[in-house]
């Protein structure tokens, strides 16, 4: 079995703050992580495949500072690491970077075999749009299993899986052939404490270099030229006021208290 | 699974950990290190000054391509009371010609570079990942055990630079529990501020920089010690104090600092600066009394792991690189023979007595207990200076003869003339 994990490395988003004066966002010192929704993918891609057996592969785009990204997935279990870099992809939206993703993962089928199970998060913290794992699937025409919480049976025989994913509603099972794309969601598994081998692999691999060197890339849909979405308005979110501190007895800070709330549930009633 | 077997297993990719694994593998000997943090320097917050000369031997043409901040041109001491200073400087050109005698760095970045001189030299740095204990045979040291699945690692010889409060030394037996008067906790902060700025209040310019080295009653009447070190675009800010002390005078680290920041001699230093980081770490204040046991089968230890820490000079990587370094060459010398026990690897303690690292920690080995017994070295003296200045530079009329006759009684008076010559002589016998 051959499965393939889509990764990005994101900014971590807890660590980022806003300028107020500017509105922008402080990138300065923010350190890069694995988007913590693919490290999920990848932990379940290297438990199927410790199970049934095969080999895990990983792909990024991104700036060749994103293999660190792909180490991390190496010391998680994964087998083999792409990393797809190149200028031409500056400035890609969702519709670009599912374009070169798609042509990267061609290139790894080309060289790694056919894929049965892809794997890629939810979505990245930085950009919450979840639309670049389904825009890959859909280049694919491969049936798409979002929201993947578990994987209730897997048939390699027959070639179908049977798997639960989160709806607004509730749950789904679906049963879907293989080869299927899955989305997943951080309560598909608990992260494991990888076995040292495992770390010293990750450090001794040898990432693979994907560009249009070697990737054939239609550079009509690559990067900010080709990428149709545009950013409408930012805005910032107001600065959260302090609260104010009531002091004195335990029945001054009650009635005073009263007082303030007063004024709202007059208003609201 | 096959046995994970490497010639020597390092604990700790610090300044000690990663100087012999340089060592090593340039040698040619197959070594592993192991480290804590998410990255090599992911958990260190060392003060920042970092002297070239230990660089020696380990990479060559020090500092070209290394993340360095500021070569130091003027170091000043000063002994602080609530709001004065009394000073003493020292600036010299021969600070400013290379190669410089040292430079600030942060760490962080300064342990990454030198974890990078390690792999490429072809050592293996393995991140994220904590040594538990050490696993033994016939009462020797065979290897290490990590905390993850599958995690033994054999090797001929184990070097523990695992840091100040070194799990490894501990579970060995080799040292006790940490004892709170003998560590300090330093906490620090990155204050953001222009480069001219700092070149126009430091009266610096290009890339010089200046430090400042602090002690004296700085609040609550306990002693503290703080620095003041210039980055590029910023300045290190911080203050130490031994942990015995925090707890009788009930401070906490970041009371320290705020005051120490309000200091009327600091603050205009730092004014319009914003705050980039907040760090606090242990110092192992101990010196040469508090050293564990060194070396064992299989087993030596090296840099804040072993205490190897001169207070009194603030200095602590570069003997931390120097005891990397010579642990080793005494492997390399102990494997031509093939002879890993303690008697072939106590050649180690012999190499550092025969260093600056044992000279130096030995000649100051009786001041950490000296300034546990007699507070008033640190903290009534700065004090009784600061009056005495402010006194005899006071124009109120009174004769200067007058003036000193009154700092003399004050001084008496406060501290009394024996305790005096007592302790002159006690701090000459322990420093000088």
């Amino acid at each position: 079995m051959h499965i393939l994990v889509f990764v990005k490395q994101v900014p971590d988003a807890s660590q980022v703050r806003v300028n107020y004066e500017t509105g922008t966002l402080i990138r300065e010192g923010v350190p890069a992580i694995l988007n913590p929704f693919e490290e999920h993918a990848v932990e379940e891609a290297v438990r199927l495949k410790n199970e049934y057996g095969g080999k895990v592969t990983i792909i990024t785009m991104g700036p060749p500072q994103a293999s660190e990204a792909l180490k991390q997935c190496l010391s998680r279990g994964a087998d083999k690491a792409y990393l797809l870099s190149d200028r031409i992809f500056a400035g890609s939206d969702t519709l670009a970077t599912s374009y070169a993703l798609y042509e990267g993962a061609r290139k790894i089928v080309e060289l790694e075999g056919d894929v049965d199970l892809f794997f890629a998060g939810k979505q990245a913290i930085d950009g919450d749009t979840a639309q670049t794992g389904p825009g890959i699937a859909t280049r694919f025409n491969l049936p798409l299993i979002t929201y993947l919480i578990k994987i209730d049976e897997l048939n390699l025989e027959e070639k179908y899986v049977i798997a639960t994913r989160l709806t607004e509603f509730g749950q789904e099972t679906i049963k879907a052939p293989i080869p299927v794309f899955f989305t997943v969601e951080e309560s598909l598994n608990i992260l494991s404490h990888s076995p040292l081998p495992y770390l010293i692999k990750a450090e001794k691999a040898e990432i693979e270099l994907l560009s249009g060197k070697n990737v054939p890339l239609d550079k009509e849909q690559c990067g900010l030229k080709h990428s149709p979405t545009m950013v409408k308005k930012a805005f910032t979110p107001e600065k959260r006021q302090r609260g104010a501190t009531l002091s004195g007895t335990f029945d001054d800070v009650v009635s005073q208290t009263a007082d303030k709330i007063a004024p709202f549930l007059k208003k609201v009633s | 699974m096959s046995d994970i077997k490497y010639d020597v297993a390092i604990v700790g990719a610090g300044p000690a950990g990663l100087s012999a694994a340089i060592v090593l593998a340039k040698a040619g000997v197959n070594v592993i290190v192991i480290e804590r943090g998410r990255f090599p320097g992911a958990k260190n917050v060392m003060g920042g000054v970092f002297y070239t000369d230990c660089m020696k031997g380990i990479v060559e043409k020090f500092p070209n391509g290394a993340p360095v901040e500021r070569h130091i041109v003027e170091q000043r001491m000063w002994m602080i009371d609530d709001e004065s200073y009394v000073g003493f400087g020292h600036k010299n050109a021969k600070f400013d010609k290379e190669p410089y005698n040292c430079h600030t760095v942060f760490r962080a970045q300064f342990d990454k570079w030198l974890a990078k001189q390690a792999t490429d030299a072809g050592a293996l740095i393995v991140n994220q990942t904590v040594v538990t204990e050490p696993i033994m045979k016939d009462g020797k040291v065979v290897g290490i055990k990590t905390g993850r699945p599958e995690g033994d690692i054999k090797a001929n010889c184990v070097i523990v630079a695992d840091g100040v409060n070194s799990l490894m030394a501990k579970s060995l037996g080799f040292r006790t529990k940490l004892k709170k008067e003998s560590v300090a906790l330093a906490v620090k902060e990155i204050i953001g501020l222009d480069e001219k700025v700092i070149n126009d209040r430091f009266n610096v310019t290009g890339g010089q920089g200046v430090t400042i080295e602090m002690t004296g009653s700085l609040f609550k009447g306990a002693e503290a010690m703080a620095f003041l070190y210039t980055n590029k675009k910023s300045v290190s800010l911080g203050v130490g104090m031994i942990i015995e002390d925090m707890i009788e005078h009930k401070i906490n680290p970041n009371e320290l600092i705020e005051s120490l920041k309000k200091h009327p001699a600091i603050s205009p230093l730092i004014a319009g600066g914003e705050t980039k980081e907040y760090l606090a770490h242990m110092i192992p204040e101990g010196g040469y009394n508090d050293m564990p046991q060194l070396v064992g089968d299989g087993i030596m230890i090296a840099g804040d792991a072993a205490t190897m820490v001169n207070a009194v000079h603030r200095e602590g990587s570069n003997l931390a690189i120097t005891s990397g370094k010579l642990a080793a060459q005494t492997y390399l010398e102990a494997a031509e023979e093939g002879d890993f026990s303690s008697a072939s690897l106590s050649s180690y303690v012999d190499k550092l007595q025969e260093s600056f690292v044992m000279s130096d920690l030995k000649k100051y080995k009786a001041l950490p207990k000296l300034l546990q017994k007699n507070r008033q070295l640190l903290d009534k003296y700065p004090k009784l200076m600061n009056d005495a200045a402010f006194e005899l530079l006071t124009v109120d009329g009174v004769s200067k003869q007058e003036k000193q006759k009154h700092i003399w009684k004050n001084m008496k008076q406060q501290i009394g003339f024996t305790n005096m010559l007592k302790d002159l002589y006690k701090i000459w016998r322990s420093v000088g």
